[in-house]
């Protein structure tokens, strides 16, 4: 079987895995459901009122039964109703993913324009001190959580330098770009130094391996310039490792964001979950935690086909 | 001994060996309760103090000693950290032995498993546990191990597969070896080098995770000091008291740092590509 259809047909199997997880998992929390979605204002029910709600949320039937009508619920787009926003949980993931997207696409650009360059330049000066230099910073970025970067960023900017970060009202990108890209900016950076440092490790790394490769010496004595063998022959090959490692965290932000929304009061998917494990909001736990996993596997399915169609070997050379 | 000798002439494993030994002294002192001061007791006369003389590392918003606490919450990390690191390690590699050896349903199965739990944003994965499991340090060590089992699933079966097929598995074999001693002997001892590796960028990894969620208060609980708690609480006072904010920062900053070197240097030195060079 080729790679590209064993890879498609894998996803629904995962996918089914995933649900099945979530959804054991979710009815795995102590106490009953009932008492988890009314809090305290479950103590006032009467018996008969108890079991009504029972019946009506489909709790009094076996996990099977419930599974196989939440799983046609699922597929129907009905993930269920957050008891804390009173909102289908489909329609808060609608309202709330954009702004994620937007971080993580922001975070990956920074990142790609800082560690890509950075990496490439590295390689060329392999063991010099500009080399050292990108490293010890590549390492140190690496090392440096996400929320700790972003709480030393606030600090710097908000003491050192007295600018505030806006960080009141969110602005929609729709409503007012530039005072949206300035809230951004600041969570953007701290989740992208990370992953730029990460691009810069790989990148140089991968440039080191192809410029030791014969083709790369063959096209050097030819007698073209450096930055043409860079440029055309190394680069394009280098990027693979790239591209895949920048997938896998791109996944990763659209779901991982949770501490940088909650430092910087960004209301996107990351605090949605973070809140409703706080308050037990187990529908929307259960349809945020789905939706994430479902991007995440999307996304990291996209990447395997891009680079099966980047390299030939992987299509063929089925393992 | 070798790879400890290579590993001390490598300029990153010489670094990461010094800030993990100079952590891991503060961290032993912490949970022995040899801190300079006790890490709960408030010195209402000395609230918010900068560092000096008494509080080298000033103290917090109830007088509270900062570097007695980050002594006790690196104790806690690395407690974290190592135990759930070993549990990953433990269970990841049982799972990945087993599904090479024994191929087949066992294998798919196995595999499928880790599929799934990959299939979760690693933090998110270890807020759902949370969430199941209540908040606590228990259940950061639960979480954590359940989110590194499948990498470190992934990192033995792959080179156990190949092992499993060379001339020595079955030269063991036919001498009538047992299945455990094969296992042990053979495979395990040839997966030490990546297990090695893995092991030490895992507890970089689980160092952060622990920090991220008691910073969302899902770890260790109040009083008890750790460090991401010390970080949340540090979020108000970071322009009175921005030692609150900065001490705790380098402390995660600098042991993941130390781990992630560790590993690196670990990664040349047991490459023999890079392993000539240093030797």
């Amino acid at each position: 079987m080729s790679y590209v259809l064993r890879r498609l047909l894998m996803f629904p199997v995962v996918m089914l895995g995933v649900s099945v997880f979530v959804f054991v998992a979710i009815r795995l929390v102590p106490g009953d459901a009932i008492t988890a979605m009314l809090g305290t204002e479950s103590g006032l029910l009467t018996p008969a009122q108890r079991e009504s709600l029972t019946a009506y949320f489909g709790l009094d039937q076996n996990w099977a039964v419930q599974y196989w009508r939440w799983l046609t619920g699922l597929l129907q787009g009905d993930l269920g109703l957050s008891v804390t926003y009173g909102q289908p949980v489909s329609r808060i993931i609608i309202d709330r993913f954009p702004l994620t997207l937007e971080l993580a696409l922001l975070s990956m650009v920074i990142a790609l324009m800082i560690g890509l360059p950075a990496g490439v330049f590295a390689a060329t000066r392999v063991e010099r001190p500009s080399d050292l230099i990108v490293r010890v910073f590549a390492m140190i970025g690496q090392s440096t959580p996400n929320f700790v970067l972003a709480l030393l960023a606030i600090y710097i900017l908000s003491v050192v330098f007295g600018i505030l970060p806006t960080m009141g009202r969110f602005v929609p990108l729709t409503e007012d770009p530039l005072g949206n890209l300035a809230q951004m900016i600041l969570p953007a950076i701290a989740l992208g130094t990370a992953f730029a440092a990460a691009v810069t490790r790989i990148s140089r790394a991968a440039m080191l391996d192809i410029l030791g490769e014969d083709y790369v010496r063959t096209a050097r004595s030819k007698g073209f310039s450096q930055r043409y063998v860079i440029w055309r022959h190394a680069l394009p090959n280098a990027l693979i490792p790239v591209i895949t490692l920048s997938g896998v965290e791109f996944g990763y932000l659209l779901g991982g964001a949770v501490i940088v929304e909650q430092i910087f009061a960004l209301p996107g998917l990351g605090r949605v979950v973070l809140d409703a494990i706080l308050q037990r909001d187990y529908a929307l736990v259960q349809g945020v935690v789905l939706f994430i996993a479902f991007n995440f596997l999307l996304v990291n399915l996209l990447v395997d086909l891009a680079y099966a169609a980047l390299d030939p070997r992987i299509r063929y050379g089925a393992s | 001994m070798a790879v400890l000798r290579a590993l001390l002439r490598h300029t990153s494993g010489q670094i990461g060996v010094v800030v993990i030994a100079v952590f891991a002294v503060a961290a032993v002192l912490g949970l022995l309760g040899l801190t300079p001061h006790d890490p709960l007791a408030q010195d209402r006369l000395a609230r918010l103090q900068g560092p000096g003389a008494t509080y080298w590392m000033g103290t917090d918003l109830f007088g509270r000693d900062i570097l007695s606490r980050l002594m006790v919450g690196i104790g806690q990390s690395f407690a974290v950290a190592l135990l759930s690191v070993g549990l990953a390690a433990g269970a990841g590699t049982v799972l990945g032995l087993t599904a090479a050896w024994f191929g087949k349903l066992w294998d798919g199965a196995v595999m499928r498993a880790m599929d799934v739990l990959l299939a979760f944003p690693a933090i998110l994965l270890a807020l759902l546990i949370v969430a199941i499991l209540g908040p606590g340090l228990v259940t950061s060590v639960v979480a954590i191990a359940i989110v590194y089992t499948p990498i470190f699933t992934r990192v033995v079966r792959g080179p156990a597969l190949s092992l499993k097929t060379r001339s020595f598995v079955d030269a063991a074999r036919t001498f009538g070896s047992s299945r455990r001693y094969i296992l042990i002997r053979h495979l395990l001892t040839n997966l030490v080098a990546p297990l090695t590796v893995q092991i030490t960028l895992a507890l970089a990894w689980a160092l952060l995770t622990e920090a991220a969620l008691s910073f969302l208060g899902l770890g260790t609980q109040p009083p008890s000091p750790s460090l991401g708690l010390m970080l949340s609480d540090s979020r108000n006072l970071m322009e009175t008291a921005p030692w609150m904010l900065i001490f705790p920062a380098l402390v995660i900053m600098l042991s993941v740092l130390g781990f992630n070197l560790l590993g690196d240097a670990l990664r040349d030195v047991f490459d023999p590509r890079t392993r000539r060079a240093l030797a």
